[in-house]
């Protein structure tokens, strides 16, 4: 059972659709119980950072993740869910991040070229890293994932598993021992992204 | 780098897909799910759905045929038509779409984009419009292209995105169904003043028609068609390896 943080933001109908599609059971909540009782947890998102923060942190379960992802469970952050994993982000000011893995995230415009649309939208090819990475059991060089984002990840070389270019190294996905962050959307990227759920519910903790 | 994108139109009118399809190989190639399902495996990077029912009960029915096609196909899915206010877009995300197309609406009520792209984001709401030439300007034209706004298109493209459209859609009437390629002239114009992704319809007839678009005009991002795809003139597959044979990024489908 994977559980689905449920505090607001975004739009999951894609995403319960895709693991329902995969045949994986997964319930959308904001129950601490139910999060503690699943195997695994997704933390989706689609907003602004300090406004998605502050919402997980009004649903009381940042103790409950803190816990469960200390116990060895797996974890996987996706688009802004992924964002909120890092130590910081500066969206419109300076914010905290829950802090799991080293990194900020910082605002795409800045360091590209004008020439290049921001938000990043559309299909881009993963460039993988690192190829032993359970996510990416199923998934090969070449193949396109979809983003759909206005700022990503710096000073994350340690978790850095696969990155796409756009005029920057974007990290696509990263991961730190039992905690997986996708900055594109998995539940978007046709067969590819279902691969990598399919892996994600793979993971042993 | 981020490919160019190939993204077929469906008109969907109670239930059902519209204009005939000719297709080898599907039985029923008027089910929505059925045709997104072909055009997904033959490499679409994108769908778009218009809603052209009049009737309520119709609407009803395109709730039903999105959810279906949603909980089927797991790449970006675009939804237009009848979209007018905020609870529009919060009836059809709720059925899966990822973005929505507001035309008409966007014109009768100025603050739709705006509204919708605060609760939902920027990169939820698309401009679609339909331009056509009138006096040496480009003029916005609503009610499916049959009424003239005497709006300017330069400087409606501008204003809504700056109110928060995250993507538009350039529709020419002028090259529509003429299939002599795209508005390259018009396109340039929009790309010149939009920093959002631009779509391209109206005008494809053959694959050359997509290689002159995306090297004429690099900042289109992508192409959209209806009937050469609906009616297999041009295949999803054989076009993007064309395109991407000719040195223009795709996205191949290896699996």
């Amino acid at each position: 059972m994977i559980a689905i943080i449920n505090y607001g933001v975004g739009n999951l109908f894609s995403l319960v659709g895709s693991l329902e599609h995969l045949g994986i059971d997964a319930v959308v909540t904001s129950d601490a119980d139910e999060i503690r009782k699943a195997d695994r947890i997704i933390l989706p998102g689609v907003g602004a950072f300090a406004d998605a923060k502050q919402k997980l942190v009004d649903t009381g379960l940042i103790p409950v993740i803190d816990e469960e992802v200390r116990k060895g469970k797996p974890l996987l952050g996706i688009c802004l869910g992924m964002q909120l994993l890092f130590e910081k982000s500066f969206e419109y000011g300076e914010h905290d991040g829950l802090g799991y893995i080293k990194g900020e995230v910082c605002p795409l415009n800045e360091d590209i070229s004008k020439e290049l649309k921001v938000p990043h939208i559309g299909w881009n090819k993963l460039i993988i890293k690192d190829k032993s990475n359970p996510m990416l059991k199923y998934t090969g060089d070449n193949d396109y994932v979809y983003y759909v984002h206005s700022f990503y990840a710096k000073n994350c070389d340690d978790s850095l598993v696969a990155y796409s270019e756009y005029d920057v190294n974007v990290p696509g996905l990263v991961c730190k021992n039992n905690i997986f962050g996708a900055q594109f959307h998995p539940e978007k990227s046709g067969q590819v992204g279902l691969d990598m759920l399919k892996a994600f519910n793979e993971v042993t903790a | 780098m981020i490919t160019k994108r190939i993204i077929p139109c469906l008109d969907i009118r109670n239930g059902r897909v519209v204009k005939g399809v000719n297709f080898e190989g599907i039985q029923d190639v008027q089910d929505p799910v059925v045709l997104a399902k072909f055009y997904n495996d033959s490499g679409a990077d994108e769908l778009v759905f218009y809603d052209i029912t009049a009737s309520f009960e119709g609407r009803s029915l395109f709730s039903d045929v999105l959810k279906n096609v949603a909980s089927n196909i797991f790449i970006p899915l675009t939804v237009g038509g009848n979209i007018n206010s905020v609870d529009d877009f919060d009836r059809v995300l709720k059925s899966g779409a990822d973005k929505v197309s507001v035309n008409s609406g966007a014109i009768r009520n100025p603050s739709l984009i705006g509204e919708a792209a605060k609760k939902y984001g920027d990169q939820c709401v698309v401009l679609s419009m339909d331009v056509k030439r009138v006096d040496g300007q480009f003029r916005i034209f609503a009610k499916g292209g049959r009424e003239d706004t005497g709006i300017d298109a330069i400087e409606w493209a501008k204003k809504c995105t700056a109110n928060g459209a995250g993507e538009i859609v350039v529709n020419s009437i002028n090259t529509d169904g003429v299939k002599n390629g795209f508005d390259l002239e018009m396109l340039r114009a929009i790309c010149d003043v939009v920093s959002v992704p631009v779509i391209a319809s109206g005008g494809a007839g053959c694959m050359e028609h997509f290689r002159t678009l995306f090297n004429e005009v690099p900042g289109v991002d992508a192409g959209l068609a209806a009937s050469i795809f609906h009616f297999g003139e041009v295949k999803i597959s054989d076009l993007k390896k064309y395109l991407n044979d000719n040195n223009i990024e795709m996205r191949i489908q290896e699996k």
